[in-house]
């Protein structure tokens, strides 16, 4: 049973502009999930309508099974951090934490003791008579994240919490959020535009893009299966290339002249038409593959090394008849006794029919079919 | 610039400033030339400091000023935070507002109190409680503009959204929030906006005067009619308070600007 509840959730600012447009999502309670898009999809908007910073000009908002819609931010009990930490200057690390117990006018001992445990918790040891301006990016972060436990809330909120912090910081407090939310089990939103950080903390990821909802799944699906175009491209590094569609049915379709095998039928097109299919570069290998694959044939344009994977690019045609060459990337990875074929050399790449999918509409009018080529 | 042109603006700049001072100082100590000269001596500040009226009018300026004070940080903390906050578009209109004292002379002011609080409507003149009250109210009116200006520059300096968001979701309501979060960390802003207050108050005449309340402004308005040395003496002692007050606002602030330097950085 779901433990939030976002039902039609809208909301039009001034000069009736859509920030949120039909929004619906289950979240189960104890469950992680993160709002994933680029800035102004209405990731935050979102957050701060559970918050209630925010009305929803249409909808309901529920908390187990009670609608909390149009409840004060201050009686809602759901605790939240910011990017910003919004850490009380004025008050010491022990006095940040314990400020919600003291609204809530706990005895000294209790809070004393939730402080002292929460501290721990936060490896926050020997700092709870410090101020927020003594202490680095990340402890402060801790101490936000402290503070917003301190009141058990029923929802935890965070608003890219982790966007303000340097990269090594970023990834340990991305491992200890993820920690502390499963030992405590408390549903989380998590709003993010870093695609690594939703994929790697959540149960489910929400991709939004100018207000709506794109996909909802979880990591691996979209990743593995996005089903529009805008997912595709915001999340990962990916081939979209034009194709035709030979036979719907078949999922067969015609790349450069070349056919290509989908492992399932194509549901959102005909035969004859158009469509854009989606490669992920790890998902195709150099050499014929195994019986059963697909496999195309190309001339090398460039080859990367990049570290421990080593990118090549190559086109399918030559562009004949006033069209640009339909290129793709792929990636391998880098191992010393690695053959690597040199640029121009014509070579046969294969990949499985469940690496390429068809791409559904998007709202996304710069990832169509006409984007064809390496994305990556 | 070059560093001696510098020093030259400098020494002019206090020369401007120290002269004036240094002459009053000078003429404080009694005559030091001609046919009633005598020796320099801290005599006139004797009278000044063992003067019973001096004492009971500057007491009663420093009450009502505190009162003030008082009255005008919770008018103008609530209405600078709300309009920063939630009606950002009626900024213009109540900085319009609060500059109005700039405009109106507080002869205007005055006439305008006694006018309507005079009447039997609400009869306030009547007696030295309501003239009090009446004097509270006109002062803190003349402090809108240094007290609202010092409140939202220190508002502009502070994360008000996010302060306020963070102790709202941790279930604090306004008052709380206002008080324990937003005012601590206004305390440099207030404390300059309320020793500018002060400042005024101590010194004003004209409202003190028509109101015909025991006030610092008409006591100096005295002395100065009727004595030579005293007034210089006053002045002197005042401006002494007055630095006095700018230490303390310095010294107080010194940890709030430190903090607010660090919490940039990050």
């Amino acid at each position: 049973m779901a433990f939030l509840t976002l039902t039609s959730i809208q909301k039009l600012f001034p000069g009736g502009v859509a920030a949120v447009a039909d929004f619906n999502l289950d979240v189960a309670r104890g469950e992680f999930v993160s709002f994933l898009g680029p800035s102004g999809c209405g990731k935050t908007t979102t957050l701060r309508m559970i918050a209630g910073f925010e009305k929803p000009t249409s909808g309901t908002i529920t908390v187990n099974g009670k609608d909390i819609t149009y409840t004060s931010p201050n009686q809602r009990n759901v605790g939240m951090v910011f990017q910003s930490y919004a850490l009380f200057p004025n008050m010491t690390v022990a006095g940040n934490i314990g400020f919600g117990l003291k609204v809530r006018k706990r005895p000294k001992a209790e809070i004393a003791k939730k402080v002292d445990e929460l501290i721990e918790l936060m490896h926050l040891q020997g700092r709870a008579d410090r101020y927020p301006w003594q202490m680095s990016g990340g402890q402060q972060q801790r101490v936000a994240l402290a503070r917003a436990l301190a009141i058990e809330p029923q929802v935890l909120l965070l608003d890219e919490p982790l966007s303000a912090l340097d990269a090594k910081i970023r990834i340990v407090l991305r491992k200890e959020i993820r920690s502390i939310q499963r030992q405590l089990g408390i549903t989380t939103v998590y709003v993010t535009h870093d695609q690594e950080e939703a994929l790697s903390l959540s149960d489910r990821v929400v991709v939004m893009n100018e207000g709506h909802i794109e996909q909802i799944g979880v990591p691996s699906e979209i990743y593995n299966f996005p089903t529009t175009a805008f997912v595709a491209s915001f999340v990962g590094t990916l081939n979209l290339v034009s194709a035709g569609v030979i036979d719907a049915a078949a999922g067969r379709v015609s790349v450069a002249g070349q056919e290509i095998r989908t492992n399932r039928a194509i549901s959102s097109a005909a035969s004859g038409d158009i469509v854009t299919l989606a490669l992920r570069p790890e998902g195709i290998a150099l050499g014929d593959g195994p019986d059963g694959s697909n496999r195309i044939h190309g001339t090398i344009d460039d080859i990367n090394f990049l570290g421990s994977i080593v990118r090549i690019r190559l086109h399918l045609n030559d562009g004949a008849g006033g069209k640009a060459p339909t290129t793709i990337a792929l990636d391998t990875f880098n191992e010393p006794h690695l053959m690597v074929p040199t640029v121009g050399a014509d070579v046969a790449v294969s990949f499985p029919r469940e690496a390429c999918f068809v791409l559904g509409a998007s709202r996304d009018s710069g990832v169509a079919s006409e984007d064809v080529g390496a994305k990556v | 610039m070059t560093r001696l042109a510098w020093w030259i603006v400098f020494i002019i700049g206090a020369l401007y400033f120290l002269v004036p001072l240094l002459a009053t100082f000078i003429f404080s100590l009694g005559q030091p030339i001609g046919p009633k000269a005598a020796p320099p001596s801290f005599e006139f500040y004797g009278e000044v400091l063992t003067s019973p009226l001096f004492w009971k009018s500057l007491g009663y300026s420093f009450v009502i000023g505190i009162v003030t004070i008082i009255v005008s940080i919770s008018l103008l903390m609530p209405t600078a935070y709300w309009v920063r906050l939630r009606v950002p578009r009626a900024r213009p209109f109540v900085e319009f507002i609060t500059l109005l004292p700039f405009v109106i002379p507080p002869i205007i002011l005055v006439f305008g109190l006694i006018q309507t609080f005079s009447q039997n409507f609400v009869p306030l003149t009547h007696t030295d409680f309501g003239s009090n009250v009446l004097l509270v109210a006109a002062y803190t009116v003349l402090s809108f503009p240094y007290m609202y200006r010092a409140i939202d520059t220190g508002l502009q300096a502070t994360d008000v959204r996010s302060l306020t968001e963070a102790a709202q979701s941790l279930g604090a309501g306004w008052f709380r929030i206002l008080v324990f979060v937003i005012l601590p960390n206004l305390r440099v802003a207030v404390l300059s906006g309320a020793f500018l207050t002060l400042a005024i108050v101590i010194g004003e005449f004209t409202i003190a005067s028509f109101l015909a309340r025991p006030a610092f402004g008409p006591y100096l308005y005295l002395l100065g009619s009727n004595r030579a040395y005293e007034p210089a003496a006053v002045t002197i002692i005042s401006f002494g308070l007055t630095w006095l007050a700018m230490i303390m606002i310095a010294f107080i602030g010194r940890g709030g600007r430190a903090r607010v330097a660090v919490n940039r950085v990050h």
